[in-house]
């Protein structure tokens, strides 16, 4: 039998230099809420198992100076529910990372692991897309950011190099007048992966769409910002007809598959549901009704 | 018989003798017990639906380290197919000992090949994976529209129908009257074809055993099933080791609703301890549950039902095909024989067709086959009631069996409680409520009503007197709902003392008499005849001690209150004996105090519900939720109200679960693509609402309580409530199984009128 | 493989074992300590059944490594009584027969008590979405909803009672 060994180290560099050592066999556990699933299914066998939640960088929440936040990649949806403050800037951010699973696996799982375990269908992801966030990613090379849609390479991939590991989300400052929202498709009212999950970060003066931002996951290889959605409802009144284009370009955007969760046809005419929807409670958030 | 009236513990919520362990994690299941010494065993399964298995070569997991034996179906006793039946209750030991373990052929994906013991779990695992089995693969089939087909790959080659090899391994009938004169007669004739998925019992609480076989053959099983019994004879049959010789004990049951009615690891388990000479445990994982157990069957119905003018059904036709897995044995008996029985037809021919295919082997679940034929029965019977412009219920009332009543599968009805459910639906606060805005979201309500045998047969009791005064009742029956609850209430009552002085336990199979499976709703039905009679005898023991002591005749002694009286002051003045009295004299006045009783009990009526469901849909996702619920039975007799109550909530909430997200979704590669609870979408506590119980009380004549089975009957009605509520919020009917969001999204956008296929 | 050595403790005891590294906190609590009280129904985080709390917080031990318990206060439903005294909850499962099979138990208690620590004032759909991870199959919820209102309503007039 294979090996393993479980590491629990107390800084960053230490868990860099422990994970790149360990080569392709070795696994950074967060919350565990994929990982140790893929382990008892016999699809990940891990030599090494680095638990980075003893670092405090991997944890911290922090709002910034400039009104943005830093959160810590094996943040826990449950810690950052709990923060005061984060819920109330980034509400649709929050939704999404409170969507994964029960409060149970709330109490572990982390939005660093949803980005890392590269499934199309993470919750969090089309929301920290909407949102703009940047994370920051650490590896025996330094430091480096990368915007969140550029890390998912394709189901189980990221683009994060060997060694590397994920340390933080930065979320920008909020100018007034804004609001974001994130919305899933689930057969049951939880305890589902997305069968279409869609996030919109917006801000409106005066009644018209000044910026926004779109993000769509379960609905291709991996989670996409739609540029074209958002360039329909920037410039508008969020009236029927630029949220029909929206939904109409999420709707283009999709090239989803027939699964167990969906049909194409049924995830193709989601997606534009949803970015009505979301629209909708992301722009009642923004004008603060 | 007299019903005893203004009861002091029977209709009581009292608090179940084994709750406290369960409330503080003390509760033993077959998962929790370890034995000394014990190692772990594990199977090895087929990953192909459908292969010859040309030889299988054990010799490298045998050299593994820390393997200590490997077993094969030459281990296992087999049972010919040409030798003819071996039955064993519903269930064929040919079948049976093809199910634990595939022999010539493999049958579905997860059918087990071979079974290993080691040291470790993780080392079972691995010598699983040195086993070399030599598959010739096979063509497969699996949905009963292929299986039935001509020139569709036959699983059993010895099995004929029409004169050539074919999946179809038997049918049923029940006929009543001429079809043909009857829809002749109708004014309205309605005809549709459903279909529905397999779907898994879904209990909790994956299969597990722990077994431990002594050198001179005297065997232990500690395991969860739904009768140590059955767990003991068809382990025996399957070893070869005497029944005597079996100590099946009964662990805890998390859950089994039919699904634990039938053993998979006993008999590998049992022969891996005899090889290593070491305990061996086996605890399947979720996903070797849902692929290798239960389901229950997937299905074809084509029901025709034909009306006059002003209500009356003239004739009933229905074909229900039904998968039956890998071996024969689906439940047609339930399908043909339940679906038309609430009502009364002159005129019908129910038939039932059992087809194999390449999938796991149904197993019972929760009134087996009865919920099908009741989806496709009760969804063409709200059509008729449209198409007459009748309301549903008064359809029904219309048409509703009642005492007299011959029921197309053989009784001629006693008194019985069908209509009595239909008028308190009809009188129910939910019938009569508006549906409420769903504020853009269309709402429609449905009803449905539905039937199940029920079932007495074999049990046994032992009631003893303890030295100090109280009470030790002991069945053979596992109990997964509450039913030593209820049994505590009734030996309460008899003896007139608290409930909480009886003590009521499973005994294992050396230690009581035989006592047939808890299913078909008969656990409750037969334990409380035999502790009835057995805490009767008890009671005449105690008169006659206590007429011994005062030296008058017993017939001048009565017991009441927990205590012995005499019957009147003419037959002396005494101070009444009290149990606690009785016992500590016992060993002076003719020794301990107990009596046992068997019985092959019968008398068990039939049960009738009758549900009301609301739903509220998203027009734009087709998504469904179900926002109210009632649901009506008769009970008989609700000895226990808060576990009856229990039964009807369990039964309504697997419905729902089946009629909107439940199915066993297959791959191209024919496996089982959803074996998890996060893809096999069984209702979560936010998905329901409360669920309302309305119970009628027809007392069972033939029963010392009144009891009737009440465990089956809520599943019955449900998917057909659920789909007629559907219909009446959006026009569109459902003829397939389950109503899940992009079925009711297509079928919206098709945009057309009885749309979904 | 060489075992990893865990220090921590469980219901207020200071506990000691040895797990393999990719043993489960289940494993660890079922199988060395003999805590069975927590149950498996699924070993991938759907079923609740094996609920426990790591320092207050609510999880899923089939889905932490025992390893990870090092330093930190485990409890389990074998903790949720007071010696003889039952939790409030547990007593109310048993009056409202809130159990059928009982496998779901554990896990519906450990999960309930930690919402009510949360939230002692929970509305129905509160309780429900709480409960989403703890799956039970005899009861349909609906007793087991009741019997977390009712424990939530009486605990607040314990509450109000003791301080007046
Ligand atoms: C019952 C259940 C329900 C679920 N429901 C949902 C749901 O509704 N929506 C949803 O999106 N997901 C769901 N999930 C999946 C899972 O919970 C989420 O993906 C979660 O966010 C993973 O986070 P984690 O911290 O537990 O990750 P882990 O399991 O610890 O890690 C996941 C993967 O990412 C890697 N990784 C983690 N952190 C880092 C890092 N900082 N740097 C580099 N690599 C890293 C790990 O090595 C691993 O491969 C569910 C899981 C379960 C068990
Ligand atoms: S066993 Fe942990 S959630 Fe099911
Ligand atoms: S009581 Fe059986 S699963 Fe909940």
């Amino acid at each position: 039998m294979a090996d393993i060994r479980y590491l629990a180290p107390h800084t960053l560099d230490e868990a860099v230099g422990a994970f790149a050592a360990a080569g392709s066999a070795a696994r950074i556990l967060a919350g565990g809420t994929d990982l140790l699933v893929q382990m008892r299914s016999g699809i990940v066998k891990p030599g090494v198992i680095v638990d980075i939640k003893k670092i405090a960088e991997m944890t911290a929440i922090e709002e910034t100076a400039d009104g943005g936040f830093r959160i810590g990649a094996a943040t826990s949806g449950m810690a950052l529910h709990d923060h005061p403050r984060f819920g109330k800037v980034w509400p649709g951010v929050l939704e999404a990372v409170n969507l994964i699973g029960s409060k149970q696996v709330q109490g572990r799982a982390s939005a660093g692991g949803n980005l890392c375990n590269g499934s199309p269908a993470g919750d969090s992801v089309p929301a920290m897309i909407a949102a703009g966030a940047v994370v920051t990613i650490q590896g025996p090379n330094g430091r480096r950011e990368l915007k969140v849609e550029e890390v998912p390479a394709g189901p189980g991939r990221t683009n994060l190099k060997p060694g590397e590991i994920l340390v933080s989300f930065k979320l920008p400052p909020r100018p007034p007048g804004s609001g974001d929202a994130y919305l899933r498709m689930i057969p049951r009212t939880e305890m589902d992966i997305a069968v279409v999950g869609l996030g919109v970060s917006l801000t409106l003066k005066d009644g018209v769409c000044t910026a926004a931002r779109v993000g769509l996951g379960a609905v291709a290889p991996t989670p996409l910002l739609v540029e074209a959605a958002a360039k329909a409802l920037v410039g508008s009144k969020l009236d029927a007809a630029a949220l029909e284009k929206a939904a109409e370009a999420c709707r283009a955007a999709c090239r989803p598959i027939d699964d167990k969760r969906g049909t194409i046809a049924y995830r193709i005419k989601t997606a534009g549901v949803l970015l009505k929807r979301t629209a909708a409670i992301a722009a009642k958030r923004a004008t603060g009704k | 018989m007299n019903l005893v009236t203004n009861n002091k513990w029977i209709g009581q919520r009292t608090i179940r003798p084994d709750g406290m362990d369960k409330v503080t994690g003390r509760a033993q299941f077959a998962a929790d017990m370890t034995m000394p010494g014990q190692i772990w065993g594990k199977v090895l399964r087929s990953p192909h639906p459908h292969a010859r298995i040309r030889s299988i070569d054990t010799s490298k997991a045998e050299k593994l380290p820390g393997v200590k034996a490997v077993v094969t179906s030459k281990d296992i006793v087999d049972f010919p197919i040409e030798k003819g039946a071996v039955m064993l209750g519903i269930q064929d030991m040919r079948w049976m000992c093809r199910n634990v373990m595939a022999r010539d052929k493999a049958l579905f994906p997860g059918h087990p090949v071979a079974a290993v013991a080691a040291t470790t779990e993780a080392i079972a695992a691995e010598a699983c994976s040195l086993i070399e089995v030599d598959y010739e693969v096979l063509p497969w089939t699996i949905e009963i529209e292929d299986a039935i087909k001509p020139d569709a790959p036959v699983l059993h080659e010895f099995n004929k129908w029409e004169g050539k090899p074919s999946n179809i391994m038997g049918r049923l009938e029940h006929k009543k009257g001429d079809i043909a004169e009857g829809f002749k007669k109708a004014d309205v004739v309605i005809e549709r074809t459903f279909t529905t998925r397999p779907v898994h019992q879904g209990y909790i609480e994956p299969h597990a055993c722990v077994i431990s076989v002594a050198p001179d053959g005297k065997t232990t099983i500690w395991s969860s099933s739904q009768g140590q019994f059955m767990v003991r004879a068809m382990t025996a049959y399957l070893t070869g080791i005497p029944q005597s010789d079996i100590r099946a004990i009964p662990a805890e049951i998390g859950g089994g609703f039919g699904g634990k009615t039938i053993v998979y690891l006993e008999p590998l388990a049992t022969l891996l301890a005899k090889k290593s000479g070491r305990p061996v445990k086996m605890v399947m994982t979720r996903e070797e549950v849902m692929r290798a157990t239960g389901p229950t069957s997937g299905s074809r119905s084509t029901v025709k039902i034909g009306a006059t003018k002003d209500g009356r059904i003239t004739a009933a036709h229905g074909t229900f095909y039904l998968q039956a897995g890998a071996l024969p044995g689906s439940p047609i008996r339930g399908a043909a024989g339940c679906s038309f029985t609430p009502y009364d037809i002159p005129n019908l021919l129910s038939e039932g067709f059992d087809v194999c295919s390449n999938r796991s082997k149904v197993a019972a679940y929760r009134a087996p086959g009865a919920p099908i034929g009741a989806y496709a029965v009760e969804c063409v019977m709200d059509e008729v009631a449209e198409a007459l412009k009748m309301d549903p219920l008064d359809f029904r009332l219309k048409n509703g069996a009642k005492e007299g009543t011959k029921a197309a599968h053989g009784p001629t009805f006693p008194r019985i409680g069908y209509i009595e459910t239909v008028e308190a639906a009809k009188a129910s606060a939910h019938y009569a409520a508006p549906l409420g805005d769903g504020h853009g979201k269309p709402r429609g309500r449905g009803v449905a009503s539905g039937f199940w045998f029920n079932a007495g047969g074999e049990s046994s009791a032992q009631v003893n007197i303890t030295e100090d005064g109280n009470v030790v009742v002991t069945t053979g029956h596992p109990d997964i709902g509450g039913s030593r609850a209820g049994i505590a209430n009734i030996c309460a009552e008899l003896l007139g003392i608290d409930y909480k002085r009886v003590s009521v336990i499973i005994g294992d199979t050396q230690t009581i008499g035989f006592s047939n499976l808890t299913g078909g709703s008969r656990v409750l039905f037969a334990s409380a005849m035999v502790v009835t009679q057995s805490t009767e005898k008890v009671i005449q023991t105690l008169r006659e001690r206590a007429a011994k002591i005062w030296n008058i005749d017993p017939e001048a002694v009565k017991w009441d209150q927990g205590a012995a009286h005499p019957v009147s002051p003419n037959a002396g003045q005494f101070e009444p004996l009290t149990l606690k009295e009785l016992a500590d004299k016992a060993p002076t006045q003719g020794g301990p105090i107990g009596a046992g009783v068997q019985l092959n009990t019968t008398g068990a009526d039939g049960g009738f519900g009758t549900h009301i469901c609301d739903v509220e849909v998203d027009t734009e996702l087709g998504i469904v939720r179900v926002i109210r619920y009632t649901a009506v039975q008769d009970v008989g007799r609700a000895i226990h109200p808060g576990y009856v109550e229990g039964q009807l909530q369990g039964g309504v909430a697997q419905g729902i679960g089946w009629a909107l997200n439940e199915e066993y979704i297959y791959n191209k590669d024919g496996k089982v693509d959803n074996p998890g609870f996060l893809d096999y979408r069984m209702p979560v506590c936010s998905d329901l609402p409360m669920l309302d119980c309305i119970m009628v009380e027809v007392p069972n004549p033939k029963h010392p309580q009144g009891v009737k089975g009440v465990g089956e009957v809520p599943l019955v009605p449900v998917m057909a409530a659920v789909a007629s509520a559907i219909y009446n919020a959006l026009g569109i009917r459902f003829y397939s199984l389950p109503m899940s969001p992009p079925k009711v999204s297509a079928a919206l956008d098709a945009g057309v009128k009885q749309a979904a296929e | 493989m060489a075992k990893i050595h865990v220090t921590t403790t469980i219901n207020g005891e200071p506990v000691e074992y040895l797990c393999e590294p990719n043993d489960t906190m289940l494993d660890a609590l079922r199988g060395p300590l003999g805590l069975t009280g927590s149950k498996e129904g699924c070993s991938s985080g759907d079923c609740g059944a094996c609920s426990i709390t790591v320092d207050d917080q609510l999880i899923c031990s089939c889905l932490m490594l025992a390893a990870e318990a090092e330093g930190h206060e485990i409890r389990t439903i074998e903790g949720m009584a007071d010696g003889e005294k039952l939790h409030p909850l547990q007593q109310k499962f048993l009056e409202q027969a809130a159990l059928q099979c009982g496998i779901c138990t554990s896990g519906m208690l450990v999960a309930s008590d930690a919402l009510l620590r949360r939230n002692p004032n929970p509305s129905e759909e509160e309780v429900r979405f709480w409960l989403a991870g703890n799956l039970c199959r005899c009861t349909g919820y609906d007793k087991i909803v009741r019997a977390v209102l009712e424990t939530a309503a009486e605990m607040r007039d314990g509450i109000k009672e003791a301080a007046q």
